[in-house]
Protein backbone atom coordinates (compact mmCIF):
# COMPACT_ATOMS: atom_id res chain seq x y z
CA UNK A 1 0.00 0.00 0.00
CA UNK A 2 2.54 2.25 1.17
CA UNK A 3 4.66 1.62 -2.15
CA UNK A 4 1.69 2.47 -4.47
CA UNK A 5 1.30 5.35 -2.69
CA UNK A 6 4.59 6.80 -3.37
CA UNK A 7 4.32 5.05 -7.31
CA UNK A 8 1.31 7.25 -7.23
CA UNK A 9 2.37 10.71 -5.68
CA UNK A 10 5.08 10.71 -8.34
CA UNK A 11 2.30 11.10 -11.02
CA UNK A 12 2.67 14.82 -9.80
CA UNK A 13 5.26 16.16 -11.95
CA UNK A 14 7.19 18.08 -9.29
CA UNK A 15 7.26 15.35 -7.53
CA UNK A 16 8.45 13.33 -10.80
CA UNK A 17 11.28 15.67 -11.38
CA UNK A 18 12.51 15.73 -7.86
CA UNK A 19 12.56 11.73 -7.95
CA UNK A 20 14.45 11.99 -11.41
CA UNK A 21 16.78 13.91 -9.72
CA UNK A 22 17.54 11.79 -6.71
CA UNK A 23 17.54 8.48 -9.01
CA UNK A 24 19.41 9.95 -12.10
CA UNK A 25 23.29 10.18 -10.45
CA UNK A 26 23.07 6.62 -9.01
CA UNK A 27 21.50 5.08 -12.62
CA UNK A 28 24.79 6.77 -13.82
CA UNK A 29 27.21 5.05 -12.01
CA UNK A 30 25.37 1.23 -12.46
CA UNK A 31 24.96 1.62 -16.42
CA UNK A 32 28.83 3.22 -16.36
CA UNK A 33 29.72 0.14 -14.38
CA UNK A 34 26.88 -2.48 -16.65
CA UNK A 35 28.65 -0.72 -19.91
CA UNK A 36 31.88 -1.80 -19.37
CA UNK A 37 31.40 -5.27 -18.26
CA UNK A 38 29.10 -5.91 -21.20
CA UNK A 39 32.06 -4.42 -23.74
CA UNK A 40 34.23 -6.57 -21.65
CA UNK A 41 32.29 -9.75 -21.94
CA UNK A 42 30.99 -9.17 -25.41
CA UNK A 43 35.06 -8.11 -27.04
CA UNK A 44 37.16 -10.06 -24.64
CA UNK A 45 35.20 -13.08 -22.81
CA UNK A 46 32.67 -14.20 -25.68
CA UNK A 47 34.49 -16.94 -28.16
CA UNK A 48 34.23 -16.21 -32.13
CA UNK A 49 31.47 -17.79 -33.56
CA UNK A 50 32.41 -21.15 -35.20
CA UNK A 51 30.33 -19.63 -38.36
CA UNK A 52 30.28 -16.39 -38.52
CA UNK A 53 33.89 -15.92 -36.78
CA UNK A 54 34.67 -12.58 -35.25
CA UNK A 55 31.84 -10.62 -36.84
CA UNK A 56 29.35 -12.08 -34.39
CA UNK A 57 30.47 -9.22 -31.59
CA UNK A 58 28.02 -6.69 -33.77
CA UNK A 59 25.26 -8.78 -32.32
CA UNK A 60 25.94 -7.27 -29.10
CA UNK A 61 25.60 -4.10 -29.59
CA UNK A 62 22.71 -4.79 -32.94
CA UNK A 63 20.38 -7.07 -30.97
CA UNK A 64 19.98 -4.49 -27.88
CA UNK A 65 19.77 -2.11 -30.09
CA UNK A 66 16.62 -3.12 -31.85
CA UNK A 67 14.91 -4.15 -28.82
CA UNK A 68 15.29 -1.00 -27.43
CA UNK A 69 13.83 -0.09 -30.63
CA UNK A 70 10.78 -1.40 -30.10
CA UNK A 71 11.03 -1.33 -26.54
CA UNK A 72 10.79 2.61 -27.01
CA UNK A 73 7.77 2.48 -29.49
CA UNK A 74 6.07 -0.26 -26.85
CA UNK A 75 6.73 2.69 -24.39
CA UNK A 76 5.16 5.70 -26.11
CA UNK A 77 2.07 3.20 -26.86
CA UNK A 78 1.47 2.43 -23.19
CA UNK A 79 2.10 6.78 -22.37
CA UNK A 80 -0.13 7.53 -25.52
CA UNK A 81 -2.98 5.61 -24.22
CA UNK A 82 -2.61 7.70 -20.86
CA UNK A 83 -2.86 11.21 -22.75
CA UNK A 84 -5.53 9.66 -24.28
CA UNK A 85 -7.85 7.83 -21.71
CA UNK A 86 -6.67 10.35 -18.68
CA UNK A 87 -5.14 13.12 -20.11
CA UNK A 88 -1.87 12.71 -18.02
CA UNK A 89 0.96 15.38 -18.49
CA UNK A 90 3.80 13.06 -17.27
CA UNK A 91 2.45 10.72 -19.83
CA UNK A 92 2.91 12.70 -22.86
CA UNK A 93 6.24 13.99 -21.62
CA UNK A 94 7.28 10.51 -21.47
CA UNK A 95 6.14 10.18 -25.03
CA UNK A 96 7.84 13.49 -26.25
CA UNK A 97 10.99 11.94 -24.41
CA UNK A 98 11.44 8.62 -25.37
CA UNK A 99 10.80 9.25 -29.11
CA UNK A 100 14.33 10.99 -30.47
CA UNK A 101 16.02 7.55 -27.73
CA UNK A 102 13.99 5.19 -29.99
CA UNK A 103 14.73 6.65 -33.17
CA UNK A 104 18.86 6.57 -32.58
CA UNK A 105 18.37 2.96 -31.42
CA UNK A 106 16.63 2.32 -34.24
CA UNK A 107 19.47 3.82 -36.64
CA UNK A 108 21.87 2.10 -34.57
CA UNK A 109 20.54 -1.14 -35.18
CA UNK A 110 19.70 -0.34 -38.96
CA UNK A 111 22.92 0.69 -39.72
CA UNK A 112 24.68 -2.20 -37.46
CA UNK A 113 22.71 -4.55 -38.99
CA UNK A 114 23.74 -3.11 -42.39
CA UNK A 115 27.25 -3.55 -41.42
CA UNK A 116 26.46 -7.25 -40.12
CA UNK A 117 25.06 -8.38 -43.32
CA UNK A 118 27.06 -7.50 -46.15
CA UNK A 119 29.85 -9.97 -44.71
CA UNK A 120 27.64 -12.97 -43.40
CA UNK A 121 24.17 -12.31 -46.31
CA UNK A 122 26.90 -10.71 -49.27
CA UNK A 123 24.51 -7.31 -49.07
CA UNK A 124 23.94 -4.34 -47.31
CA UNK A 125 20.37 -4.47 -47.28
CA UNK A 126 17.26 -6.54 -48.74
CA UNK A 127 13.68 -5.27 -48.77
CA UNK A 128 12.74 -8.13 -46.97
CA UNK A 129 9.48 -8.14 -44.07
CA UNK A 130 12.13 -7.58 -40.89
CA UNK A 131 14.03 -5.31 -42.51
CA UNK A 132 11.38 -3.47 -44.14
CA UNK A 133 9.42 -3.33 -41.06
CA UNK A 134 12.55 -2.20 -39.20
CA UNK A 135 12.54 0.94 -41.60
CA UNK A 136 8.91 2.01 -41.70
CA UNK A 137 9.93 1.89 -37.70
CA UNK A 138 12.24 4.67 -38.04
CA UNK A 139 10.60 6.51 -40.32
CA UNK A 140 7.66 6.48 -38.27
CA UNK A 141 9.64 7.63 -35.02
CA UNK A 142 11.04 10.81 -37.42
CA UNK A 143 7.29 11.11 -39.09
CA UNK A 144 6.43 11.83 -35.11
CA UNK A 145 9.35 14.27 -33.84
CA UNK A 146 8.38 16.37 -37.01
CA UNK A 147 4.62 16.13 -35.83
CA UNK A 148 5.41 16.98 -32.97
CA UNK A 149 7.38 20.28 -33.46
CA UNK A 150 5.07 21.58 -36.05
CA UNK A 151 2.16 21.73 -33.58
CA UNK A 152 2.67 24.54 -31.33
CA UNK A 153 0.15 24.08 -28.69
CA UNK A 154 1.51 21.28 -26.54
CA UNK A 155 -2.05 19.61 -25.66
CA UNK A 156 -3.04 19.46 -29.42
CA UNK A 157 0.62 17.85 -30.13
CA UNK A 158 0.12 15.53 -27.62
CA UNK A 159 -3.36 13.79 -28.89
CA UNK A 160 -2.32 14.06 -32.80
CA UNK A 161 1.11 12.79 -31.92
CA UNK A 162 -0.67 9.84 -29.19
CA UNK A 163 -3.36 8.97 -32.43
CA UNK A 164 -0.06 8.53 -34.68
CA UNK A 165 1.76 6.73 -32.31
CA UNK A 166 -0.98 4.36 -31.53
CA UNK A 167 -1.60 3.63 -35.36
CA UNK A 168 2.22 2.94 -35.85
CA UNK A 169 2.00 0.75 -32.96
CA UNK A 170 0.41 -1.66 -35.18
CA UNK A 171 3.53 -2.22 -36.72
CA UNK A 172 5.65 -4.06 -33.31
CA UNK A 173 3.93 -7.21 -33.92
CA UNK A 174 4.84 -7.44 -37.12
CA UNK A 175 8.35 -6.27 -36.84
CA UNK A 176 8.68 -9.26 -34.29
CA UNK A 177 6.58 -12.07 -36.27
CA UNK A 178 8.07 -10.68 -39.86
CA UNK A 179 10.41 -13.64 -39.92
CA UNK A 180 7.70 -16.20 -38.76
CA UNK A 181 5.26 -14.74 -41.21
CA UNK A 182 6.85 -14.27 -44.09
CA UNK A 183 9.92 -16.23 -45.82
CA UNK A 184 13.21 -13.36 -44.33
CA UNK A 185 16.69 -13.42 -45.11
CA UNK A 186 16.84 -12.38 -41.39
CA UNK A 187 17.16 -15.01 -39.00
CA UNK A 188 14.37 -15.98 -36.88
CA UNK A 189 14.45 -15.22 -33.42
CA UNK A 190 17.23 -16.99 -30.77
CA UNK A 191 16.57 -15.62 -27.72
CA UNK A 192 12.77 -13.87 -26.94
CA UNK A 193 11.13 -17.77 -28.60
CA UNK A 194 9.21 -20.25 -27.96
CA UNK A 195 11.33 -22.70 -26.29
CA UNK A 196 14.74 -22.27 -25.05
CA UNK A 197 17.12 -19.82 -26.71
CA UNK A 198 18.60 -21.49 -29.56
CA UNK A 199 21.91 -19.70 -28.49
CA UNK A 200 25.34 -20.73 -26.59
CA UNK A 201 25.25 -20.01 -22.98
CA UNK A 202 28.62 -18.19 -24.24
CA UNK A 203 27.16 -15.88 -26.10
CA UNK A 204 23.81 -15.60 -24.84
CA UNK A 205 25.05 -14.33 -21.37
CA UNK A 206 27.32 -11.58 -22.90
CA UNK A 207 24.11 -10.77 -24.72
CA UNK A 208 21.78 -10.67 -21.86
CA UNK A 209 24.39 -8.62 -20.06
CA UNK A 210 24.66 -5.65 -23.27
CA UNK A 211 21.02 -5.84 -23.53
CA UNK A 212 20.61 -4.58 -19.43
CA UNK A 213 23.50 -2.33 -20.02
CA UNK A 214 21.62 -1.01 -22.87
CA UNK A 215 18.31 -0.82 -21.39
CA UNK A 216 19.72 1.16 -18.42
CA UNK A 217 21.35 3.33 -20.84
CA UNK A 218 17.72 3.88 -22.42
CA UNK A 219 16.33 4.56 -18.55
CA UNK A 220 18.94 6.94 -17.56
CA UNK A 221 18.79 9.44 -20.10
CA UNK A 222 14.57 8.73 -20.86
CA UNK A 223 14.77 10.16 -16.99
CA UNK A 224 16.87 12.72 -18.04
CA UNK A 225 15.24 13.90 -20.69
CA UNK A 226 11.49 13.61 -18.98
CA UNK A 227 12.73 16.11 -16.35
CA UNK A 228 14.23 18.59 -19.06
CA UNK A 229 10.69 18.29 -20.97
CA UNK A 230 9.48 19.09 -17.62
CA UNK A 231 11.38 22.32 -17.28
CA UNK A 232 10.82 23.41 -20.77
CA UNK A 233 7.21 23.17 -20.15
CA UNK A 234 7.42 25.16 -16.89
CA UNK A 235 9.34 27.98 -18.54
CA UNK A 236 6.93 27.99 -21.33
CA UNK A 237 4.19 28.36 -19.22
CA UNK A 238 6.58 31.78 -17.15
CA UNK A 239 6.73 32.95 -20.46
CA UNK A 240 3.41 32.99 -21.21
CA UNK A 241 2.38 33.99 -18.03
CA UNK A 242 4.65 37.09 -18.88
CA UNK A 243 3.12 37.90 -21.93
CA UNK A 244 -0.15 37.48 -20.79
CA UNK A 245 0.41 40.06 -18.01
CA UNK A 246 2.86 42.52 -20.07
CA UNK A 247 -0.37 44.55 -21.69
CA UNK A 248 -1.93 45.17 -17.97
CA UNK A 249 1.64 46.28 -16.56
CA UNK A 250 1.95 48.68 -19.19
CA UNK A 251 -1.41 49.88 -18.61
CA UNK A 252 -1.10 50.22 -15.25
CA UNK A 253 1.85 52.64 -15.69
CA UNK A 254 1.09 56.50 -15.98
CA UNK A 255 1.06 58.04 -18.90
CA UNK A 256 3.86 60.40 -20.01
CA UNK B 1 41.47 -10.06 -33.70
CA UNK B 2 42.64 -10.93 -37.48
CA UNK B 3 39.76 -11.60 -38.28
CA UNK B 4 39.55 -10.60 -42.78
CA UNK B 5 36.04 -8.85 -41.55
CA UNK B 6 37.63 -6.87 -38.92
CA UNK B 7 36.66 -3.23 -40.52
CA UNK B 8 32.91 -4.47 -40.29
CA UNK B 9 33.08 -4.84 -36.46
CA UNK B 10 35.17 -1.72 -35.69
CA UNK B 11 32.83 0.78 -38.31
CA UNK B 12 29.52 -1.25 -36.01
CA UNK B 13 31.55 -0.19 -32.78
CA UNK B 14 32.25 3.29 -33.66
CA UNK B 15 29.11 4.07 -35.30
CA UNK B 16 27.58 2.61 -31.63
CA UNK B 17 30.50 5.05 -29.78
CA UNK B 18 29.38 7.90 -32.02
CA UNK B 19 25.22 7.83 -31.10
CA UNK B 20 25.47 6.94 -27.96
CA UNK B 21 28.04 9.86 -27.37
CA UNK B 22 25.94 12.15 -29.34
CA UNK B 23 22.82 11.25 -27.19
CA UNK B 24 24.30 11.64 -24.28
CA UNK B 25 25.79 15.16 -25.69
CA UNK B 26 22.48 16.07 -26.37
CA UNK B 27 20.91 14.92 -23.60
CA UNK B 28 23.17 16.91 -21.06
CA UNK B 29 23.10 20.14 -23.78
CA UNK B 30 19.61 19.93 -23.65
CA UNK B 31 19.37 20.20 -19.91
CA UNK B 32 21.63 23.02 -19.30
CA UNK B 33 19.57 25.00 -21.97
CA UNK B 34 16.37 24.74 -20.10
CA UNK B 35 17.86 24.96 -16.71
CA UNK B 36 19.45 28.52 -17.60
CA UNK B 37 16.65 29.29 -19.29
CA UNK B 38 14.06 28.38 -17.03
CA UNK B 39 16.37 30.60 -14.22
CA UNK B 40 16.51 33.39 -16.21
CA UNK B 41 12.62 33.45 -16.46
CA UNK B 42 12.43 32.95 -13.02
CA UNK B 43 14.68 35.88 -11.82
CA UNK B 44 13.27 37.87 -14.40
CA UNK B 45 9.82 37.34 -13.10
CA UNK B 46 10.82 37.46 -9.63
CA UNK B 47 8.44 34.18 -9.25
CA UNK B 48 9.49 31.79 -6.46
CA UNK B 49 9.74 28.56 -7.57
CA UNK B 50 6.21 26.16 -7.68
CA UNK B 51 8.07 23.18 -6.74
CA UNK B 52 11.22 21.37 -5.15
CA UNK B 53 11.90 19.02 -8.14
CA UNK B 54 11.70 21.71 -11.10
CA UNK B 55 14.62 23.65 -9.37
CA UNK B 56 16.56 24.75 -12.45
Amino acid sequence: MALLSAVTSLANPSRFAAFAERLTPWLIGVTAVVFAVALYLALVVAPADYQQGETVRIMFIHVPSAWLAMFAYTLMAIASLGVLIWRHPIADVSAKAAAPLGAAFTFLALATGSLWGKPMWGTWWVWDARLTSFLILFIMYLGLMALRSAIEEPSRAAKACAILTLVGSVNIPIIKFSVDWWNTLHQPASVIRAGRPTMDPSILWPLLIAAVAFTLLFTTLHLVGMRTELLRRRARTLRLTAAASAPSALAAEPAE
Amino acid sequence: MTDPHFGYIAASYGIAFAVIAGLILWTALDQRAQRRALAELEARSGRRRSGEGLRP
